[in-house]
């Protein structure tokens, strides 16, 4: 008995000692002491304590770099532009960079740690990423498996942002998951609604986010966002677009035509192929539907590649691509510019991007937000 | 009480007639997996040198003072993996700092260190055989160098098999299995020249 007590006590005691050691030995070791970020060439300068991962020591400063793993080095999200030597690529960011990147001083900002004085670029829009802390207004089901999800933002309280643009969830460990995550999720209000944001979630088996948003996450909660992130908006062009989505992809679509029906555009053709496999899993369909009708040139086509006998579907019947094929052969322009706007699995995009090229449009003006 | 051996006898011994790995066939999951490339197996050898001498000198001194007079011999294993596993973080850290090419040079294979066996194996016979403080480190030192050689011989052999026509079913880990067992068997041919047991 007293030599159990004593064999605990030693090896707690070991344990402590050396937990101590190393926690010593890192302050002590991984102090650099204040260094200087210089970004886009002078235009921030930012005075930092040194040792941390480039990652954490810009978001400290209120700088937020898109990551979807929270600096794990999993995702390759964080790249960053390094106009200093901050020594060669690691074991654990080479096979995130491609030959390309390498070339151009590309690294894993989660993997870089910051230990002398260091410049980068980054793209201007991020200065203007913030961490917002939101309370869940509401949450509806929409289909049997996408939930709308509705924040209102509490500090900041306004968010500006771009129709088409993403925003990342702050996912709180919850029941065996023991790591905050973050997860991407387009924003599907138009950005004239300034005090919220607005987001569509699949529920994905198996998924850390969309589990806790489906399972987890109830009125009232409370919730991290940062954002706004990415390059799918829409383009200042006059071509006609050919937007194309499925299931959730419906998000930045339905950002990008409310945002242009609120701007008054009526010179630009829309058209907006909807895909879903039967009717439960068609949503927003009346009000697209009111939408076309207050807005002539705004084309919504739902299309179900298997409805059910019950489902009494009178609309377009076929895979999505199908349908758009028979729509460019038909009644899409054929003199007008176009520009294609797709959202969706990687595997619709890919085939929507093939059928839209057979059709005269140029691969460069095919914009997509692609979720893995 | 120590054995009476000349540190010389210890320190060639244990590099060559009771090598580390192909005599006990410890840390075999790093020596098969590594082994493809040369680059890597120096690397991860000058690891396993440097973190099994560094280790094993302070085992000795965690057995002999701590675990020895409270009667705790038979925490060995868990403290001798904690000593190791602390040991190989401060010294991660430390070369970081110190000299960012040899932290280059070493890469993944330092964290790695941690869970091979022949670290811990070293640290056991080091009590097993009751070295003293210096016999301890010399047999650290020599396992480490026996694990080094033994790896670069591998991948050296390894470079010149893959060249060779191999039968299909034997390709990758089973050709370098065979191949170990050759170099066991050679390694053996040293053992009547010096002997620690």
């Amino acid at each position: 008995m007293i030599n159990a007590l004593y064999a605990a006590l030693i090896v707690g005691i070991l344990s402590a000692v050396l937990a101590a050691l190393i926690t010593i030995v890192d302050s002590i070791v991984n102090n650099y002491g204040e260094v200087t970020v210089d970004i886009n060439n002078g235009s921030k300068k930012l005075k930092v304590n040194g040792g941390t991962p480039l990652l954490f020591t810009l978001s400290e400063t209120g700088i937020f770099i898109p990551s979807a793993c929270g600096g794990k080095g999993s995702c390759g999200a964080c790249k960053v532009k390094i106009l200093s030597d901050v020594g060669p690529i690691l074991p654990t960011e080479a096979p995130l960079l491609s030959d390309e990147e390498m070339k151009n001083n590309i690294r894993l900002s989660c993997q870089v740690k910051v230990k002398q004085d260091i410049s980068i670029e980054i793209p201007e829009e991020l200065f203007s990423v913030k961490q917002f802390s939101t309370k869940v207004e509401s949450i509806k089901d929409v289909t049997h498996d996408i939930k709308e999800v509705k924040l209102k933002l509490l500090n900041p309280k306004e968010v500006e942002f771009k129709a088409g643009q993403y925003a990342q969830l702050v996912i709180p460990p919850y029941d065996k998951i023991k790591d905050s995550t973050q997860r991407a999720y387009s924003i599907s209000a138009q950005p004239s609604i300034k005090d919220s944001m607005e987001f569509l979630i699949r529920l994905v088996p198996g998924g850390i986010a969309t589990t806790y948003v489906h399972n987890h996450l109830k009125e009232n909660a409370n919730i991290e966002v940062v954002g706004p992130f990415g390059d799918f908006f829409v383009r200042e062009t006059n071509a006609d677009m050919v937007c194309v989505a499925g299931g959730s992809g419906m998000a930045p679509i339905k950002s990008i035509i409310y945002d242009l029906y609120e701007k008054g555009e009526k010179n630009r053709n829309i058209w907006y192929f909807f895909g879903a496999r039967s009717l439960k899993d068609l949503f927003y369909l009346d009000e697209l539907k009111d939408l076309e009708k207050k807005m002539p040139n705004f084309k919504f086509i739902p299309a179900l590649s298997e409805p059910l006998p019950e489902d009494d579907w009178k609309g377009e019947t076929g895979l999505i691509t199908d349908v758009l094929d028979k729509y460019f052969k038909e009644f899409i322009s054929k003199e007008n510019d176009k520009e294609g706007y797709l959202c969706g699995s990687p595997g619709m995009i890919n085939a929507c991007i093939n059928v839209m090229k057979s059709n005269g449009l140029k691969e460069e003006k095919v914009y997509y937000d692609k979720f893995a | 009480m120590a054995p009476d051996i000349s540190p010389f006898v210890l320190f060639f011994a244990s590099i060559f007639t009771s090598n580390i790995l192909l005599s006990n066939f410890l840390g075999m999951c790093s020596f098969i997996s590594v082994s493809k490339d040369y680059k890597s197996s120096n690397g991860l050898g000058m690891a396993v040198t440097f973190v099994v001498t560094i280790t094993t000198a302070l085992n000795w001194i965690v057995y002999n003072y701590i675990l020895i007079p409270f009667e705790l011999e038979y925490l060995r294993y868990i403290v001798f993996i904690i000593v190791i596993a602390a040991t190989v973080q401060v010294l991660e850290m430390l070369i970081e700092r110190v000299s960012t090419n040899l932290y280059m040079a070493l890469g993944i294979f330092l964290p790695l260190i941690t869970v091979n066996c022949a670290i811990l194996g070293v640290a056991l016979f080091m009590q097993l055989r009751n070295y003293s403080f210096i016999q301890s480190v010399i047999y650290g030192l020599g396992s480490g160098l026996g694990w080094w050689l033994a790896i670069m011989a591998l991948s050296a052999i390894r470079q010149k098999v893959d060249k060779a026509p191999v039968p299909t079913g034997l390709k990758g880990p089973g050709i370098t299995l065979i191949t170990i067992g050759f170099m066991a068997m050679a390694f053996i041919g040293f053992a009547g020249m010096l002997s620690v047991q």
